[in-house]
């Protein structure tokens, strides 16, 4: 078990370290040069932001210099707001975003369960075929038509919500619930489907006709053995939730760590780039390690790799 | 086994109610007398007069002398203020300076600082302010980008491309109160730039103190009618009354709370929803919905800027002047105008926008129509062209424009009209805006979009875009006789003279078309009724300086 | 007093001797694929799904015929119409007749899903396969670099792509392609190490029958259920990213449609109340990935032999 751990945490750490290496080249092939502007810039100008930034070094001094920093866990500067540094980004805007997918996560996943275990227990009938049909909907707009729609009813028309921006709890309200319909309706597909195929299992038939109430049967047996598959896909669902912010974020005005990735990209702000992608798959790497680990430990039935056939 | 599953993502559920708890208590909530934006109990003298506006964008530099854009000016604008400012009618009145002399030769400028002008942290303004402000932009080690606005100076030039040293820019506090400056040649709208920001003066013990003053609000120090108060980077930026302002007793607000929304869309829903009190931009359909009912909100305020195609005159066989005049007649601006921008933008037959004085009038009237749409001409010209370049047509290329809804409709637009009337096939691409820009500087582009905006008010703004290697000219375009003309409106104070040249050299630019003029800016915005005193100089943003809130 | 039952002769006829006669009784043997062909055909909701996809790809070829407009011509006096007589879905803001562009774009995002389906079949079934049949080392290595590419969240990756690429319909599924193959390598892999225990590939292999040639007349044949399967659910996934590039302004440029980008032009639409402009799009998205994801689902149930009534 801890033989396997290491081996895990150490392919994490090569993964990250192949990630870094990727962007960074992709990153310097972009076109585009982030001290374009519109004149033309004295030349001694240009030297001096070239050499402030490092980028008249050789690539691979660069990339020394950068990794150098990154051990230090020090991102650069951002190339195009002289006041922010990329870590004071990740630092405002990570836990800003975190909020956003944790609370989005937790409607996806209360709701996903509800609508799943409601449409088993009613299959074929009207309330199977609502909340499914909820769930394609969910499953198939993308989320930045469903997120102007939502403003433009529950904020601008009935001024249920206000429109855009972070400040006060009410502010996050509509951005978790568009950020969270594609995963709560994966979530109730899935939940529906697991469900059908547990209680159409023997122990189940053992269960009720040994006299147990339909709650017990439900809840004790049927919806913690249904879970397992969602826990399985819990990995992607969060991989989803970080690249659904890049668009909620934009369009709500929320300063995270999407809206600082996607602004990055048009700006041709290298560090910022290179900083949230890092990031980025740093933290999905560590969680999909969590769930990994955690998945073993949780289910002895599934065998440790690392023995011989 | 089941119990630990149950287990484990009740501990995963409750440490994200705990996470969502954690942050969701940290915010801050707004003043709810204003969220609604409804003036609602007029009893309530007490609460604050506070105007909500959208800064699009997160401020790249708000230091003076390394600002960039609208995106910082609109900030500096209102927290500084330079030796002389701007009317609504854009007449230049005595700002920090209250009087100036110039020279019989109109090379030496000397201005006198007013009395009891001070920084918002209580010192004293003073010309030397001045003097290192303007030192500091020239500086290459600064990496100003407008740091070219300073090259009338005398030696800026020079200064800025590391050829000369500090001492010879023709700048100097001759006492605490008296500037002189010396120019690099006779300039008559040196007056107008003094009122630009890179202009403004810089606290030099607070400079020297500490460097990076200018990115927080705490250390921020300003000598305008606001201080920045609060900065929250990416999210808000407020202002507050400066209370050491000379004229405070002029300034209606208490404070100022930009948010910084991208979305256009979601600006204007906000100011649906009364979040905001004045948008600008607005979204280019609801614009023409706006203008199609009289909307009362809404305010069709005048800008000095032109909208254009630049053309590589490098490649065939758009170095054909004819071929560029038949794409320019092929063009439908009033339908663009009226079905696409729907701002009311005025078609563009010249370059230099109306809103200039000329010598009498003003000087976009007295230039008129330089050229007129014509089909048949242009069918005509086509041909001809293309003939002369030995070609019988047309090869499909490529028109480049920076990533916006605006400008994918008008290229589209524009494409159709081309294909319609001349049958010509062109494809649409569409890149960042550094990217655009990077690529006209490499004259790696056949057709790419542009804008610009006047700096001062004074047609030589745009006149000197085409120069001949000009910084601007990503047309490559080249004129001896342009040249000429432009290089005599810049060494002459006489007017006559200057209007006269510049007219010629405009004639000349139009029949040649390197670039082709599209329309004039508006600039449309709404505003809430119940805020008034909002006036729009013509090269500015809308200026809230003397604003109120009733 | 018993009676006898009365026995009459009619009880006493021989035994039929026709032994193909008894097993009529049972099923008729039946192919593999004629097999899942009729339990697809039972499942209502599948076929509403795969008739949904051929009439979606008959008007796709159709459509933009069928009303003699084209999708570029723009006329100003006609912007903005809501659905008539004339213009069957209305008119966009140029002018455009909007059914000709729906269909038009039909066939670009069709297109672009399928092409990235296809791309990631090829490329996954043959690293997957060759991956799975070497094994060992070999199959250590390729799956390592595997996991490393996936570890990059999916639109992130696309995203950083298309900015280095220039815009245009095989940048998109260029972009799509380089990362969106991995779960398919990874599903082949799985099912090869399955079937490589089985005699009939020992067989294979004693007989002399190379690498390449097992794969191709043994794996793949036999795999080509799941491999469906995960096709299917590709095709929305593709069609899904694409309009999200479209939002970002990384999209297929103009005034060519695709859903994606009808539907992020169409968002300003709305603010001034045509809301079909914005619904068009969607509702084609939304049918189009609900038909493949029903299909696919039901495709799924039909190959499972352990759903076999």
């Amino acid at each position: 078990m801890f033989n396997y751990s290491l081996k895990r945490i150490c392919l994490a750490l090569v993964t990250l370290w192949v990630i870094i290496t990727l962007t960074f080249l992709l990153m310097h092939s972009i076109p585009g040069n982030p001290f374009a502007q519109e004149g033309s810039m004295p030349k001694a100008v240009y030297d001096n932001l070239q050499s402030y930034y490092n980028l008249d070094k050789p690539l691979l001094t660069q990339y020394g210099l950068y990794l150098q920093s990154l051990l230090q866990l020090d991102f650069g500067p951002s190339l195009k707001s002289s006041s922010i540094s990329v870590n004071d980004y990740i630092k405002n805007g990570f836990p800003i975003s975190l909020h956003l997918g944790a609370q989005a996560m937790v409607i996806a996943i209360t709701f996903g369960l509800i609508f799943g275990v409601i449409a088993s227990l009613n299959r074929n009938k009207w309330p199977d075929y609502v909340a499914m049909v909820l769930a394609i909907i969910g499953i198939s707009v993308p989320n930045f038509i469903l997120a102007t729609i939502l403003i433009n009813y529950l904020a601008v028309e009935w001024q249920l919500f206000p429109v855009a921006t972070w400040k006060s709890w009410s502010h996050t309200v509509l951005p978790s619930i568009a950020l969270a319909m594609m995963p709560m309706a994966y979530i109730a597909r899935l939940m529906r489907s697991s469900m059908l195929e547990v209680l159409s299992q023997d122990y189940i038939l053992t269960a009720k006709s040994k006299g147990l109430s339909r709650y017990s049967v439900i809840f004790k047996h049927a919806i913690r053995n249904a879970m397992l598959p969602i826990v399985t896909v819990l990995g992607i669902l969060i991989a989803n939730l970080v690249t659904g912010s890049f668009i909620i974020e934009s369009i709500f005005g929320i300063p995270g760590m999407g809206e600082m990735f996607v602004k990055g990209i048009f700006n041709r702000d290298y560090p910022v780039i290179l900083g949230s992608t890092i990031f980025y798959s740093a933290i999905l790497i560590f969680l999909i390690l969590i769930v990994d680990l955690a998945y073993t430990w949780i289910d002895p039935r599934i065998k440790v790799p690392g023995g011989r056939k | 086994m089941k119990k630990k599953l149950g287990s484990t993502l009740i501990l995963i559920l409750s440490t994200f109610f705990v996470l969502a708890g954690c942050f969701g208590g940290g915010t801050t909530k707004e003043p709810a007398s204003n969220d609604s934006g409804k003036p609602s109990d007029e009893t309530e003298e007490t609460a604050p007069k506070v105007l909500r506006l959208n800064n699009s964008s997160e401020p790249g530099s708000l230091h003076p002398g390394t600002a960039q854009g609208t995106h910082d000016s609109w900030i500096l604008e209102h927290a500084f203020e330079g030796l002389t400012k701007k009317t609504q009618e854009g007449e230049i009145i005595p700002g920090m300076a209250e009087e100036w002399e110039t020279s019989e030769d109109g090379l030496t400028w000397t201005f006198h600082l007013r009395d009891g002008i001070h920084w918002s942290n209580g010192e004293q303004v003073t010309a030397a302010d001045f003097e290192y402000a303007w030192k500091y932009a020239l500086n290459p080690e600064s990496a100003s980008t407008y740091a070219y606005q300073l090259y009338y100076l005398e030696g800026g030039q020079e200064f800025n491309e590391g050829k000369a040293g500090e001492d010879k820019v023709g700048v100097t506090a001759t006492d605490e109160k008296t500037l002189e400056v010396k120019l690099a040649q006779p300039t008559p709208y040196f007056l107008d730039l003094t009122s630009f920001y890179t202009y403004y003066p810089i606290n030099q013990k607070v400079q020297e103190a500490n460097p990076e003053w200018y990115q927080e609000a705490d250390t921020y120090v300003s000598n305008g009618a606001f201080k920045l108060t609060e900065w929250k980077h990416k999210e808000s930026i407020k202002l507050a009354k400066n209370e050491h302002y000379y004229e405070q007793d002029k300034i209606n607000l208490d404070e100022v709370h930009f948010v910084i929304i991208d979305d256009e869309n979601t600006a204007w829903q906000m100011y649906q929803a009364g979040e905001l009190d004045l948008v600008y931009p607005l979204p280019q359909d609801v614009q023409g919905q706006l203008m199609a009912n009289n909307d009362p909100e809404f305010v069709a305020g005048p800008d000095l800027s032109v909208y254009y195609y630049n053309i590589n005159n490098n490649v065939k066989p758009f170095n054909n002047p004819k071929v560029r005049k038949a794409l320019s007649m092929a063009i439908e601006r009033q339908t663009i105008v009226d079905h696409v921008a729907q701002g009311g933008q005025p078609p563009a037959y010249s370059v230099v926008p109306p809103g200039i004085p000329d010598v009498n009038g003003d000087y976009q009237e007295n230039t008129g129509k330089l050229f007129e749409e014509n089909l048949d001409e242009a069918k005509k010209l086509l041909e001809e062209g293309l003939a002369e370049e030995g070609m019988d047509q047309i090869p499909n290329f490529t028109l480049t424009y920076n990533t916006s809804e605006g400008h994918k409709a008008i290229a589209e637009a524009v494409q159709e009209m081309w294909r319609k009337n001349l049958g010509i096939e062109m494809t649409l691409e569409n890149v960042e805006f550094q990217v655009k820009l990077d690529r006209e500087k490499a004259g790696d582009y056949t057709i790419s979009r542009a804008g610009w905006v006047g700096d001062y008010v004074d047609p030589m703004t745009f006149m000197d875009l085409w120069v001949t290697d000009g910084p601007y000219n990503d047309a490559d375009w080249s004129n001896a006789e342009y040249d000429k003309l432009v290089q005599t409106a810049k060494t002459t104070m006489d007017q006559e003279v200057r209007m006269k040249a510049m007219h010629d050299a405009e004639k000349i630019l139009m029949d040649e078309m390197p670039i082709l003029p599209i329309y004039f800016y508006t600039k449309p915005f709404t505003v809430k009724p119940n805020v008034t005193g909002i006036y729009t100089p013509i090269n500015r943003y809308p200026q809230f300086i003397y604003a109120d809130i009733e | 007093m018993n009676k006898k039952p009365k026995l009459t002769k009619d009880m006493f006829l021989p035994v039929d001797n026709d032994f193909k006669e008894a097993e009529k009784i049972a099923r008729p043997s039946l192919s593999y694929w004629a097999d899942v062909w009729i339990r697809l055909r039972e499942n209502r909701l599948a076929m509403i799904g795969l008739i949904t996809i051929i009439v979606l790809i008959i008007m796709a070829i159709i459509g933009p015929y069928l009303n003699g407009y084209t999708f570029y011509e723009q006329d100003f006096t006609k912007k903005n119409l809501r659905p008539n007589a004339e213009h069957w879905f209305g008119t966009d803001s140029s002018g455009r007749d909007l059914f000709t562009r729906a269909w038009y774009g039909a066939r670009i995002s069709l297109f672009i899903g399928f092409m990235a389906a296809f791309i990631d079949f090829v490329i996954g079934v043959f690293y997957g396969g060759i991956s799975g049949i070497r094994g060992g080392k070999t199959d250590n290595i390729m799956m390592r670099i595997a996991e490393v590419l996936y570890a990059i969240p999916f639109l992130l990756m696309v995203i950083l792509i298309m900015i280095v690429l220039e815009r245009g319909l095989w940048s998109i599924i260029i972009a799509m392609s380089i990362t969106g193959w991995i779960q398919m390598a990874r599903l082949v892999r799985g099912q090869v190490l399955q079937l490589k225990e089985n005699e009939f590939v020992q067989a294979a292999t004693a007989m002399g029958a190379s690498t390449s040639w097992i794969l191709r007349k043994h794996m793949i044949p036999n795999t080509m259920g799941p491999i469906l399967v995960n096709i299917t659910l590709s095709v929305p996934t593709a069609i899904f990213v694409e309009a999200t590039l479209s939002f970002l302004g990384l999209g297929i440029p103009a005034p060519q449609a695709s859903w994606g980008t009808m539907a992020s032009d169409a968002l300003g639409s709305i603010l001034i109340g045509n809301f079909y402009q914005l619904m068009i799009p969607a509702a084609l998205i939304s049918l189009t990935m609900f038909a493949f994801n029903v299909f696919g689902d039901g495709l799924r149930d039909a190959l499972d032999p352990k759903l076999r009534k």
